[in-house]
């Protein structure tokens, strides 16, 4: 058997030789040929000039030299201005109802069935909390921003953000797909990291895997607007503190995507050179979004995906941050131990022990980061309000929790390094994971992990030193 | 649209058997693979088909990997596989790998081709390619609303005479032609419509004779081997996959 197709190939290679490297070439073109045969055949077109005007129209603004940009960060700045606006109420509902409500319910429910306090402190203060926390604070804003996309998406909006972006992926020697790629990232990396499949050239797709991290991701969106609400708007006049917040949140994730185009060029400067591959890039026709079915199947396939990996990975991190906080070694517990250990460290990047301890509880998901500081920080500096050791918990108003983070020490700079760690630092867990079966390769995964991570130190390293010299 | 209207109304037409499974998929009695280029709509005709909500988006490349729904009609079951959007079956991005080994390997027993109506001559690209691979091919001529709108008549008869399939008119979106599609790919399925696409791609001159010694040599060592000419040239073009099928024979219909 194995034989015979040998013989088979080997015949195969011989008239290769014959017929020369234009082979594939030819073949297309014959193709094409035929096609053009069969469709002159069978369509006609009436009134040929009218075909597509309006998109065309439409196309030449959006993808315009002058428009083009601003328009796209006009559309960006409105669907977070969106969300912002429109998450505030239902989270704070929701809080109030997870927190303020059900909590204590489950509490004397366990008090009453007689739990042992370290099993109501684990699965009620530890898991219950961890889950009601994300709920609140992810639900709502997913809620928003994902029908929003999803319907930016229908209309036909994404391709035309890669046309534009195009030129400037080549430039770096990237692939300019990766445009769709980097879009899909701002929902969710790890379905950035799979929407690569759509790159053909396997050293394009790598670049454009490692680099998915610097879209902010929805995890992390709530983060960035919660310490801008709280120290970036409050620099300037009440009036403006809300053009203020968002301008800086825009401002971050516009700064995730120079980093991306600086470290897709370093990457094809270095480790991963190699020639830029051209596509088509077909632009749609523009179609009118059907909004109820985006918001149904937005809300099914998006919002609740998501929320459900939140669940899963902020339950046992819930139980991890109640284990460390209540068990005592020496006479301090776990997480005074790691805090005092990483304060050095963090005091050198503009951040403390804390905040690297609350990154390193969060690596399986971004979500929980604000929820862990503030609950490491009431433990900590030993302030009241909390609800108990190391137990996770909101505060009723951004107010309050700004008390409790400035009772920690931190300061505009902290809060400045915090969004720019926050968009500089691993991926999340499920990301790393989806990077290792997309590239099947530790290597590139390792990377990809830990080349923003280091980016993040210098960046924050930087800052800080600046910052103190002022 | 007026004749698929009249469609639904048609006794031969057997609205109340067709059941949209979902993800129940189980044991089916026929395959059926979704192809097409990206943006056709493939997935909004997955989920009519299907009854799922796939989701669909307006950009190319949505769909990277093949999700897979199922419906039943005539008490017959049927498994409906969505493939990635792709231009062509020649390069070798994973998403048209996906696509194309599936069609290969796969072995569907109808391969319904979703194009878009008003850019044909491009779409048809990707037909011909298949029609190369397999026989059992419906062409769904999807975004019927769209070529409407911009004045692009389509002569169904002569474009079904030409490929030697049949043709459907679809609008996918507002459910138009669906019934129609279905019946379509029950008699393809079942027999009742025998394609015969004519032998379309026509070989530069120059290569005629290498793909020809290399027929004749699979006919020898293969001569239960489908779509030789295809083969061929792939062969010719060095295609790993492709050698490494003939060596395992999971190219060779049982």
């Amino acid at each position: 058997m194995n034989n015979k197709v040998e013989n088979i190939v080997e015949l195969a290679n011989d008239l290769r030789w014959q017929i020369g490297d234009e082979f594939h070439d030819h073949l297309t073109e014959s193709i094409y040929a035929d096609a053009a045969k069969i469709a002159e055949a069978s369509v006609t077109t009436e009134n040929s000039k009218s075909r597509f005007r309006l998109d065309a129209k439409i196309d030449k603004i959006v993808t315009g030299k002058i428009w083009g940009f601003p328009i796209m960060f006009l559309i960006l700045g409105l669907v977070l201005w969106i969300t912002i606006i429109g998450a505030n109420y239902p989270s704070s509902m929701l809080a109030t109802l997870l927190l303020d409500n059900i909590h204590p319910v489950l509490k004397s429910f366990a008090a009453g069935i007689g739990m042992p306090w370290w099993l109501d402190g684990l699965l009620i203060d530890g898991v219950y909390l961890a889950l009601a926390w994300v709920i609140a604070v992810m639900l709502p804003p997913m809620a928003i921003f994902f029908p929003l996309f999803t319907m930016l998406e229908d209309f036909g909006y994404l391709p035309r953000v890669a046309f534009n972006m195009d030129y400037l992926f080549k430039r770096t020697g990237a692939h300019g797909k990766q445009a769709l790629t980097m879009s899909m990232g701002f929902g969710c990396n790890a379905a950035g990291v799979v929407a690569t499949r759509i790159i053909d050239s396997p050293r394009e797709r790598l670049i454009a895997i490692i680099t998915n991290n610097f879209s902010l991701c929805n995890g992390r969106w709530p983060t960035q607007i919660l310490i801008a609400t709280i120290f970036i708007g409050a620099v300037v006049p009440s009036s403006l503190s809300g053009f203020m917040s968002v301008s800086a949140v825009i401002g971050i994730a516009i700064l995730g995507i120079g980093f991306m185009f600086l470290s897709s060029w370093l990457l094809t400067k270095t480790v991963l050179k190699g020639e830029v591959s051209t596509f088509n890039l077909e632009l749609p026709p523009y179609r009118p979004p059907r909004i109820w079915k985006t918001i149904y199947t937005s809300l099914i396939d998006r919002t609740l995906i998501v929320l459900w990996r939140a669940i899963v990975f902020a339950a046992p991190a819930g139980a991890v941050i109640w284990l460390i906080s209540n068990i005592s070694i020496g006479d301090q517990s776990i997480a005074a131990w790691i805090i005092n250990a990483l304060d050095g460290f963090g005091w050198l990047i503009g951040l403390n022990g804390v905040i690297l301890l609350a990154y390193i509880v969060a690596i399986p998901a971004n979500e929980i980061v604000i929820p862990t500081i503030l609950m490491l920080t009431v433990l900590f500096t030993g302030i009241t309000g909390g609800e108990g050791a190391g137990v996770m918990f909101e505060l009723d108003s951004a107010n309050e929790t700004a008390n409790i983070l400035k009772a920690g020490g931190w300061t505009l700079l902290t809060a400045v390094n915090v969004m720019l760690f926050s968009l500089l630092h691993n991926p999340c867990s499920t990301t790393i994971y989806t990077i290792y079966k997309e590239t099947k390769s530790v290597k590139w995964t390792v990377i990809a992990s830990l080349m923003p991570l280091l980016m993040g130190f210098v960046v924050t390293f930087l800052v800080a030193q600046v910052w103190r010299i002022f | 649209m007026e004749n698929h209207k009249a469609c639904e109304n048609c006794h031969h037409f057997n609205a109340q058997s067709l059941q949209k499974l979902g993800v129940k998929v189980g044991e089916a009695d026929y395959i059926i693979a979704l192809a097409g280029n990206p943006n056709t709509g493939k997935s909004t005709v997955f989920n009519a088909l299907t009854g799922l909500r796939q989701h669909t988006g307006n950009w190319p490349g949505k769909t990277v990997i093949r999700a897979e729904g199922a419906y039943a009609y005539n008490d017959k079951k049927y498994k409906l596989v969505d493939l990635p959007g792709t231009y062509s079956l020649l390069s070798t991005s994973e998403d048209e790998e996906v696509a194309r080994n599936f069609i290969l390997f796969g072995k569907p027993d109808v391969t319904v081709v979703v194009v878009d109506a008003s850019r044909l001559e491009r779409n048809l690209n990707l037909v011909l390619q298949i029609l190369e691979i397999t026989d059992k091919v419906v062409l769904c001529l999807n975004l019927m609303d769209e070529a409407k709108r911009n004045n692009i008549s389509i002569d169904q008869r002569t474009l079904s005479r030409d490929l030697g399939i049949p043709v459907v008119a679809t609008s996918a979106r507002y459910k138009e032609g669906i019934q129609e599609l279905i019946q379509t790919i029950e008699e393809v399925a079942n027999g009742t419509i025998k394609c015969k696409p004519n032998q379309l791609i026509n070989i530069p001159e120059n290569i005629k004779t290498a793909v020809e010694k290399l027929v004749i040599e699979l006919e020898k060592q293969f001569p239960k081997l489908p779509n030789k000419i295809w083969i061929a040239m792939r062969l010719l073009q060095g295609d790993q996959r492709i050698i490494k099928a003939l060596e395992s024979g999971e190219l060779i219909e049982e």
